[in-house]
């Protein structure tokens, strides 16, 4: 039986400089965030980021770590739109950009699960999606409708990276909020290897249904190449029922995108030491 | 119209839930989506008077049976609606969706994901998010909490949600499912269906003129048959009682 328990500098450190990277989670919803972190810390860059976006992207775009975004919108939610993105957007400081549907995203991860080289769909059609992302192909229809559809190629990643509830050491986890986003589409479309939950808490495989039922068990450890445990992994977005979103942090780390000064401060306080130093100066206020 | 069941004592605010509710009606039993404060109260209010058979989430992930109010968690679950759902639910176009826009045309193209030159925006917005698949799949209404002539404009800078000749030109399934129902401002409602999809002013709201919308506008409107907005009839303000006791809606539309 593999024990495929790691620390997130182990897992960053299995990552190489232009790789494509997947990050699961919503806007600021249940973000791994200690993975983020460890990426911060990493010399690594020139990462291609998918992503639906919300702190990641802006703290991955701040320091630099950013060649290519593939995103369908980044906000941090209840603060509608992420100041550290509109910055590098504003100083047209990512190299290359691949926004799409919402909808267009969940499809190129999926075609990558299911080994597909793309999967049909009318989401994207007719918008300045197409114009914007010249690569972008149709196909007919092949019976009788014969209609012209959208070919949403595969979103194939190098690693994933997704933040759950529980986990056991062999990679099963569960997810006890309300929605599992779509880690596992992320977790599907990454090279095997290079697979990573985090998660609250690592429990013995036989409470995983201590907290919920077994419809929470959407991530199986084939899906799983390393695990992390990683309290407040999350922080400081929400991770329900462990905790919510830490709205009094974000909006610091909101403002801190004011100027150079106040992002150096947040940065110092917060960004330069390991995640323990981190989860300390977060709980010192 | 004048205010025939009108109780006189509506806000502006009040107007603009009736009209974004308004753009529900005949809806029967689908999702009435509504992103942010009015649009959610809105579809809230539809469900509670006219239009008793609409789906209404919680705006996490959750369908809600009865009345929930704005802000409140004391909700009766009635089904499940992850992201992956509200996907699966709009691509079978099972959904009607009130949007904002940053930026609407005179072709009823809508933009919420950038402004000025796409390599380098003067102003970064969300990003396209789910418009251009809401737009291509089903009924799409907007909710424009400040109109003005930056917010209308001639045309728009980034293409999110289809207008009328873009849907037209994108196919004859697309042109058949899209829709533009209303457009509801704060001073307003609007569609396009005047002469060639044409941007038609319906009525404005009570206390404003139609100088002042067309003013505020940054393209030709049509002008004919102009009404006035109506007011909630007695049913409907007791509803927007129950349904925003806080009075979320009075901060975002404060006329």
């Amino acid at each position: 039986m593999s024990d495929k328990r790691c620390t997130e500098d182990e897992a960053v450190a299995t990552l190489a400089d232009g790789m494509t990277i997947g990050i699961g989670g919503w806007g600021s919803r249940r973000k791994p965030m200690s993975m983020v972190r460890a990426i911060l810390r990493s010399p690594l860059k020139d990462l291609t980021v998918v992503t639906y976006g919300g702190p990641d992207v802006g703290l991955l775009c701040a320091a630099g770590k950013v060649r290519k975004l593939v995103y369908g919108f980044v906000s941090l939610d209840s603060i509608a739109l992420e100041p550290h993105f509109r910055i590098a957007r504003q100083t047209g400081s990512i190299p290359e950009l691949q926004e799409l549907d919402e909808g267009m995203l969940q499809w190129g991860l999926y075609a990558a699960s299911l080994r597909l080289p793309f999967l049909p769909t009318r989401s994207g059609l007719g918008s300045d999606v197409m114009a914007l992302n010249p690569m972008l192909k149709t196909v007919r229809s092949p019976y009788a409708d014969g209609e012209e559809l959208l070919a949403m190629p595969a979103l194939t990643l190098d690693a994933a990276f997704v933040h759950l509830n529980r986990a056991d050491a062999r990679g099963n986890a569960t997810f006890l909020g309300p929605d599992l986003y779509f880690d596992d589409l992320f977790l599907g479309a990454a090279a095997p290897g290079r697979r990573f939950v985090s998660a609250e808490r690592i429990v013995p495989t036989e409470d995983l249904l201590k907290e919920g039922t077994f419809h929470t068990m959407r991530i199986t450890r084939g899906m799983v190449d390393g695990v992390v445990e990683a309290p407040f992994g999350a922080h400081f977005t929400s991770c329900e029922p462990d905790y919510p979103r830490d709205e009094v942090f974000q909006k610091a780390y909101a403002d801190a995108a004011v100027d150079a000064d106040a992002w150096r401060a947040f940065h110092e306080r917060y960004l330069e030491g390991s995640e323990r130093d981190y989860q300390e100066a977060v709980a010192r206020g | 119209m004048a205010e025939p069941a009108g109780t006189g004592a509506a806000t502006r605010a009040d107007v603009c839930a009736v009209a974004i509710a308004e753009a529900f009606r005949g809806d029967g039993e689908i999702f009435a989506s509504g992103m942010g404060t009015l649009p959610m109260l809105g579809a809230r209010l539809a469900r509670a008077t006219f239009e008793p058979d609409l789906l209404v989430s919680d705006g996490e992930a959750f369908y809600v049976a009865g009345d929930l109010p704005l802000g409140s968690d004391d909700k009766v679950i009635e089904g499940w609606i992850p992201f992956r759902s509200v996907f699966d639910t709009l691509w079978a176009g099972r959904r009607h969706v009130v949007m904002g826009a940053s930026q609407l045309d005179a072709e009823g193209n809508q933009n919420i994901s950038n402004i000025g030159p796409w390599a380098r925006p003067s102003a970064q917005l969300l990003g396209v998010r789910g418009a251009p698949g809401n737009t291509v799949n089903h009924t799409t209404s907007y909710w424009v909490p400040n109109h003005s002539t930056r917010v209308f404009v001639p045309q728009v800078d980034v293409v999110c949600g289809l207008g009328y000749r873009r849907a037209a030109e994108a196919g004859a399934w697309i042109d058949a499912h899209h829709e533009i129902r209303r457009v509801v401002t704060n001073k307003a409602v609007l569609d396009f269906n005047g002469p060639d999809h044409r941007c038609r002013l319906l009525s404005v709201h009570p206390g404003v003129t139609v100088e002042e919308v067309v003013e505020a506008t940054g393209f030709e409107l049509v002008t004919d048959g102009v009404t006035t907005t109506r007011e909630p009839t007695a049913e409907e303000q007791a509803a927007l009682g129950r349904l925003d006791p806080a009075g979320l809606r009075h901060k975002e539309v404060r006329a």
